[in-house]
């Protein structure tokens, strides 16, 4: 059997087991289920920010004299 | 300013009017893929929140809808991946109705749950290639792959489906 003709055979099964959705229509407004979402998450700083923030600055601490090559890098 | 730029700017009423213009759309599109319709309720949402904190890196110039399109169909995807091992299908919408009768309830079953069994890529793509019948350069453009991929994994697939339908019971032509 060719791929073409195999390829046929299968998307016909699919098609007699997972018929294609008729009805897709949305019946709903989910503009009030987005704003509760954008309330529940505020922005929030990731955590591996805070972690190399934290190393930054133990190392500023650590190294004072880093310092003035951290400047001239910014 | 135009509506793109005021959202990319970060203005929470073009945001509106945007969700608001193309959530039809985007939920269609998902509900598509997924075949439930509360869980496409759920990623529409789910699809407008990634889009609302990735406005930073939307270029207005750009398209909005394929963008969108875009985003959706990971969100989808995502669902794909975290739901594999649930093979039960959902009975939902016109599509469980319009399936053909003369089809054997067992058989129907053993084709879902062979269907269900396939990796979320390729479910993804025999999903709206063989069910939905959306052409390869629509679903490339959806999944951020090629067209010539998007034929690839659907070969793949029917490939995979042909071989769990024969060790399920299920005839399917030999190679």
């Amino acid at each position: 059997m060719s791929n073409e003709e195999n390829n046929k055979e299968i998307k016909e099964l699919l098609r007699q087991a997972l018929a294609p959705l008729k009805d897709t229509e949305l019946r709903r407004d989910l503009w009030p289920q987005m704003l509760r979402k954008l309330d529940e998450q505020p922005s929030r700083v990731p955590w591996f920010d805070w972690a190399l923030a934290a190393v930054l600055g133990a190392v500023l601490l650590l190294f004072p004299g880093a310092i003035p090559a951290l400047l001239y890098h910014l | 300013m135009e509506l793109l730029e005021r959202f990319a700017a970060g203005d929470l009423e073009a945001f509106e009017a945007l969700f608001r213009q193309h959530q039809k759309e985007v939920y269609a599109w998902i509900v598509r893929i997924v075949r439930d319709s509360g869980i496409a309720e759920d990623l529409t949402v789910e699809t407008f929140w990634r889009i609302y904190r990735a406005r930073d890196r939307f270029q207005p110039a750009g398209n909005f809808r394929a963008w969108a399109r875009r985003i959706a169909t990971n969100a989808a995807l995502d669902h794909l991946r975290t739901t594999r091992r649930e093979i039960e299908l959902p009975e939902d919408l016109a599509g469980a109705e319009a399936a053909d009768p003369a089809v054997r309830r067992e058989t129907r079953d053993r084709i879902k749950q062979a269907f269900f069994q396939l990796p979320p890529k390729y479910r993804l793509v025999a999903t709206l290639a063989l069910v939905e019948e959306e052409p390869y350069d629509r679903i490339a453009e959806a999944a951020g792959i090629s067209a010539a991929l998007v034929k690839m994994r659907v070969f793949r697939a029917v490939r995979i489906l042909r071989k769990q339908l024969n060790s399920l019971g299920v005839e399917v032509g030999a190679k």
